[in-house]
């Protein structure tokens, strides 16, 4: 059978009528609503003619503030998708007791499970934070956009690409059933021979493409296109803390993509990289997916301490204590989070001095990160605090980010890992610091930064439904994790023999419907106050802002700054209103700004095809998607209309407009 | 009146109190209440390095709650207070580093000596709190093979082997000699000890010891496939006198654990029931970390001494015979193969019927299998 191909297999690879899932009744009806609702899109902006504005405006755009918006939206879908796995496995486990299989078998429980970690951390957190960075940044820097805009808009449809893939798993094949680390031997090619692996590897090589470029991206914007007079230390703390977590990408993402490599090596060709035979060790790549895997977490949070810092010093109106302590704080997490991967495996049977080691440096990173919570509280001494939306969420992440920090350095501790390690009390650490640090950072930034993206408010009175159905929700959904893992309870089970742990799954499970209630509070929020975004319009500045992204109008014009500012302080916007900032109302000059292009677009459509065609063993597909990847990124760099000045009169225009919606509002 | 109500009452007290107990009353926490001596160490350095954390996140959390009560803008007692340029204090940022640096210097000093005292790698030195050994003492020895999805575990000491069962004598330090067959699982029996990773071709350790009779279950603690979740086997610790009469009902089976068994054995299967062979291959366990239980197979020992006396030359670049353990598809269970565990059921007279050939043959897997043409 090795040595002959069919015609079939030659054009379509393996993928044959048995490769859709149709035996599987929940995936189908998945499908199908996905099709209606996919259609109904579809048919809507066919019908509304948007098709075109969706093309030129947002898709081809080079704007930071609209690939800003994009990478927002790509994280609000996928973690529609991501929660939805989240609420099957919570069924799944408060149903399989005494003897029930539950509703999901292994095949499909298996997938649900890794999908559900995957899509949560690459497809829902990183496009939240790349998003959040993206919009952000240029303005806190008083830049009109970021270092290379081309780059900017071409990672974000790389990333989009990778989700793509993942979504396609899921009606077209399988997805892996390994965890969300895919560790070998079990996601060897002699272990997992189906596509599910071969998804997971394309999924997260196509958008780390796109999470490295824009990390390189972003430093080069903060290092080289700061405003004149903004020193390292003048530096918004959210800029700062996006510089680390931007260091921390370009420094470690390339180690997954060489992981990753190896393991598709060992896929493809038959190499013994991560093989038990022929002298392959998977203990190597499990060291390597966390000297990756560790730093990532970091990658995640940095940004959002940052979001805090800004939060809680507006809405304290109050400097924030201790900036320079809170720099070197940053700094020195993002030095340590290298030295600190095997904390994750302790119980691979390394000695006793490598496990101290690598506790101990764990535990290291909580004095600086304490110090940053200090910092926080000692900026609200003495302060006036206004409790919008934003600061309830930043002092709600400060309780329950406590806890999780602290359960984490239990963790760390070797011993007591030996017996919490795997547990539900792992999983219960782990979203707790992510929800509670992560999550709630995101709500906080969406929440505060929403009115400078477009210019109006966010309803309060569905913020704030939101905010107590995650708040009860997360602690009932993850309160009873910890427990059972003192119970000895472990990850990724899907059948349970005590029937007396059934109860603490049932609680989970009312947790997780709360959380749904929160998310769903959410989107109604956001639904109502663009309905209602006439009466919820702000001025430029609505919370009584201290960086520069306020002292444009909200939201920004297409260029940001009319002039680009001079700072003076770290907090620099606070700092111009306390000496009576003038805005120039006249000398406005035509503005160089870059020009928009599909190549991104192209570029990352072909790229995602060309890991689909090698998922499915579909070689000629391949090798033409990757020729022309090469093609097309040639013939971008004959492209020489990259740029455009917006004529003077248009800024004058935007300025004066600007000028008369601030006079109506003083 | 309120007759009438309290059947009603009590019916729904009745009802609910089994599910307002439940949680408190009816589980087990065992990690926080084992009965070996490790397990009860790790316990206590849990609670102690809880109890250190909760110096400092307490207060802090207190705090939290207490700034943003007193300094809420609406609480017009604290105008006075305000103080938008107050961003510095050196006294305070020494408190606020140094304080959990103290913590995390105690915890730290904590951790180096408990990862060194409790490394499971580290002979015991104490059965208990009150009973020192001599750590020379050889402890017994249960060599431990996560296989697809079940446990097979020997004895060497005694020339026996069981599945899915581990029963200990309380109060005998013992010895686990760890290794899978395919993938990566993690040997945890919570009642007796931490966990440690069981990883083919690898062999990890550790060493523990069951302080009273009990009953308890042990598991796989790290993903490993379809099967994972019925990855269970039943934990016993028995007086000396049980230990023995156990032993010697596993003696008397006269089902064997040779090399064919073992194979057969260590075919994918789920929720195989408890077998005991009254006699095993005393090889078998370093045949099965040096990936060569099959016949005709190189085990890892040999090539590697090979390498150390300087290599085989160029040549052996192409001898590769006996060298492939992974197999193409060998993660799956086969129908046929369901009931593979009935075989070595403890009351099977003899060893095992009819041998099946070891899963492999290398000629006959199916085209879809594209990597096959690499290999």
């Amino acid at each position: 059978m090795t040595g002959t191909l069919t015609t079939t297999q030659m054009i379509f690879g393996r993928l044959t009528w048995d490769s859709f899932p149709w035996h599987e009744p929940i995936v189908v009806a998945t499908f199908c609503a996905v099709v209606l609702g996919g259609a109904a899109v579809v048919g809507a902006l066919t019908y509304f003619r948007l098709w075109g504005y969706l093309w030129k405006e947002w898709f081809t755009s080079v704007d930071h503030k609209k690939i800003g918006i994009m990478y927002m939206v790509l994280g609000l879908i996928m973690f529609l998708r991501g929660f939805a796995d989240a609420i099957m496995m919570r069924l799944q486990q408060a149903w399989a007791f005494n003897g029930s299989e539950g509703y999901l078998n292994a095949h499909h429980y298996d997938q649900v499970f890794t999908a559900h970690g995957v899509i949560m951390i690459f497809f829902v957190a990183m496009p939240f934070i790349t998003g959040l960075m993206n919009y952000i940044v240029p303005l806190q820097i008083g830049a009109r956009d970021v270092s290379f805009p081309f780059l900017n808009n071409f990672s974000f449809w790389m990333t989009t690409g990778g989700a793509v893939l993942v979504m396609c798993s899921l009606f077209l094949g399988e997805f892996a059933q390994t965890g969300w680390l895919a560790y070998p031997p079990l996601s060897g090619i002699d272990y997992s021979p189906a596509t599910g692996v071969d998804y997971y590897i394309w999924a997260l090589q196509v958008a780390g493409v796109g999470t490295t470029l824009s990390g390189i991206n972003l430093i080069a914007t903060i290092v080289k296109m700061r405003a004149p007079g903004m020193s390292l230390m003048k530096m918004p703390v959210f800029t700062w803390t996006s510089l680390c977590a931007n260091v921390l990408i370009v420094a470690s993402f390339p180690i997954l993509t060489a992981t990753l490599v190896l393991l598709s090596l060992d896929r493809y060709v038959g190499t013994n990289f991560f093989t038990n035979d022929f002298g392959g060790n998977p203990m190597m790549y499990v060291n390597l997916i966390w000297i990756w895997g560790h730093p990532e977490v970091y990658i995640l949070i940095l940004p959002l301490f940052g979001v805090f810092s800004e939060v809680v010093s507006t809405f304290c109106s109050k400097r924030l204590f201790g900036y320079t302590s809170m720099v070197y704080a940053t700094c020195t997490i993002m030095v340590l989070s290298y030295l600190v991967w095997l904390h994750h495996f302790f119980t691979m049977g390394s000695g006793a001095s490598v496990n101290s080691f690598f506790g101990i440096t764990t535990m290291i990173i909580s004095i600086p990160t304490g110090a940053k919570l200090f910092n926080w509280l000692f900026t609200m001494y003495r302060g006036r605090i206004r409790f919008e939306l934003p600061m309830m969420w930043a002092v709600a992440f400060m309780l329950t980010f406590t806890v999780g920090g602290m359960t984490g350095v239990l963790l760390a501790v070797p011993p007591a890992d030996f017996v919490l390690h795997n547990s539900l009390f792992l999983i219960a650490h782990f979203h707790n610091v992510i929800i509670g640090g992560v999550l709630f950072g995101l709500f906080a930034a969406i929440n505060y930064w929403w009115p400078k993206a477009f210019g109006f408010r966010l309803n309060q009175f569905w913020g704030k439904v939101s905010f107590w159905c995650w708040n009860i929700g997360f602690w009932l959904a993850f309160g009873p994790l910890y427990v059972l893992g003192l119970m000895g309870v472990t990850r990724r089970m899907r059948v349970f023999d005590d029937p007396s742990l059934q109860i603490w799954f049932i609680i989970a499970a009312i947790g997780a419907a709360i959380i749904a209630a929160g998310i769903g509070a959410m989107l109604i929020q956001f639904a109502w106050s663009i309905w209602k975004r006439k009466e919820l319009a702000v001025e430029g500045d609505p919370w009584d802002g201290r960086t520069l992204e306020w002292a444009t109008s909200s939201p920004p014009p297409e260029y940001n700054f009319a002039f680009t500012p001079v700072v003076h302080d770290a907090d620099s916007w606070a700092d111009m209103k306390k000496h009576g900032y003038q805005r120039p109302l006249s000398g406005f000059k035509a503005i160089h700004m870059p020009s928009s292009t599909g190549t991104g677009v192209i570029l990352a459509a072909l790229s995602t095809l060309c890991g689909f065609a090698l998922i499915w063993y579909i070689w000629w597909l391949a090798g033409l998607g990757f020729i022309g990847i090469v093609a097309v990124a040639i013939a971008h760099t004959f492209n020489y209309k990259r740029d455009f000045y917006i004529p003077v009169e248009e800024v004058t225009r935007t300025e004066e407009e600007r000028t008369r919606i601030l006079a109506a509002g003083v | 009146m309120s007759q009438p109500h309290s059947p009603l009452r009590i019916r729904l007290l009745r009802w609910s109190a089994p599910i307002l107990a439940a949680p408190l009353a009816g589980c087990n926490w065992v990690v926080m209440n084992p009965s070996g001596d490790i397990a009860l160490q790790q316990r206590d350095l849990i609670l102690i390095s809880t109890a250190l954390m909760l110096l400092i996140v307490l207060p802090v959390m207190a705090l939290v709650v207490v700034f943003a009560l007193r300094y809420r803008a609406t609480n017009r007692a604290t105008d006075a207070d305000y103080d938008p340029d107050w961003d510095h204090s050196t006294k305070l940022e020494l408190l606020i580093w140094s304080a959990p640096l103290l913590i995390i210097i105690a915890l730290g000093a904590l951790t180096w000596v408990s990862t060194h005292k409790l490394d499971p790698y580290r002979p015991l030195d104490r059965i208990d709190a009150k009973t020192a050994i001599d750590p020379k003492v050889k402890p017994m020895t249960v060599e431990v093979v996560a296989l697809d999805w079940k446990w097979l575990f020997i004895y060497p000491d005694l020339g026996v082997a069981t599945v899915n069962e581990l029963v200990l004598p309380a109060n005998v330090p013992v010895r686990f000699d760890i290794t899978a067959s395919t993938v990566m699982n993690s040997f945890y029996v919570p009642e007796l000890a931490g966990q440690i990773y069981a990883m083919p071709g690898m062999k990890t350790q550790l060493h523990a010891v069951a302080n009273k009779p009990v009953t308890g279950t042990g598991f796989s603690a790290n993903y490993s496939g379809a099967g994972f979740t019925h990855m269970r086997f039943g934990y016993k610790a028995m007086d000396k006198a049980g230990f023995d009469a156990w032993a010697a009902r596993v003696k008397a089976s006269r089902a064997a654990l040779d090399r064919n068994v073992y194979l057969a054995l260590a075919r994918p299967s789920e929720k195989a029931p408890v077998a005991y062979f009254g006699a095993t291959d005393p090889k078998l366990f370093d045949a099965v970390v040096n990936l060569c239980p099959k016949p005709g197979q190189r085990c890892m020992s040999e090539l590697m001494h090979v390498d150390m006396m300087g290599g085989a030359g160029k040549e052996s670049a192409h001898d590769t015979q006996g060298l492939q353990y992974d197999v193409p598809n060998s993660h799956v269970i086969e129908q046929s193969d369901q009931n593979k565990g009935q075989e070595t059921a403890p009351d099977a007279p003899g060893a095992p019927g009819p041998h099946h050939e070891p899963a492999i043959d290398h000629s006959n897997h199916s085209g879809a299998d594209a990597h096959a043409q690499h290999r």
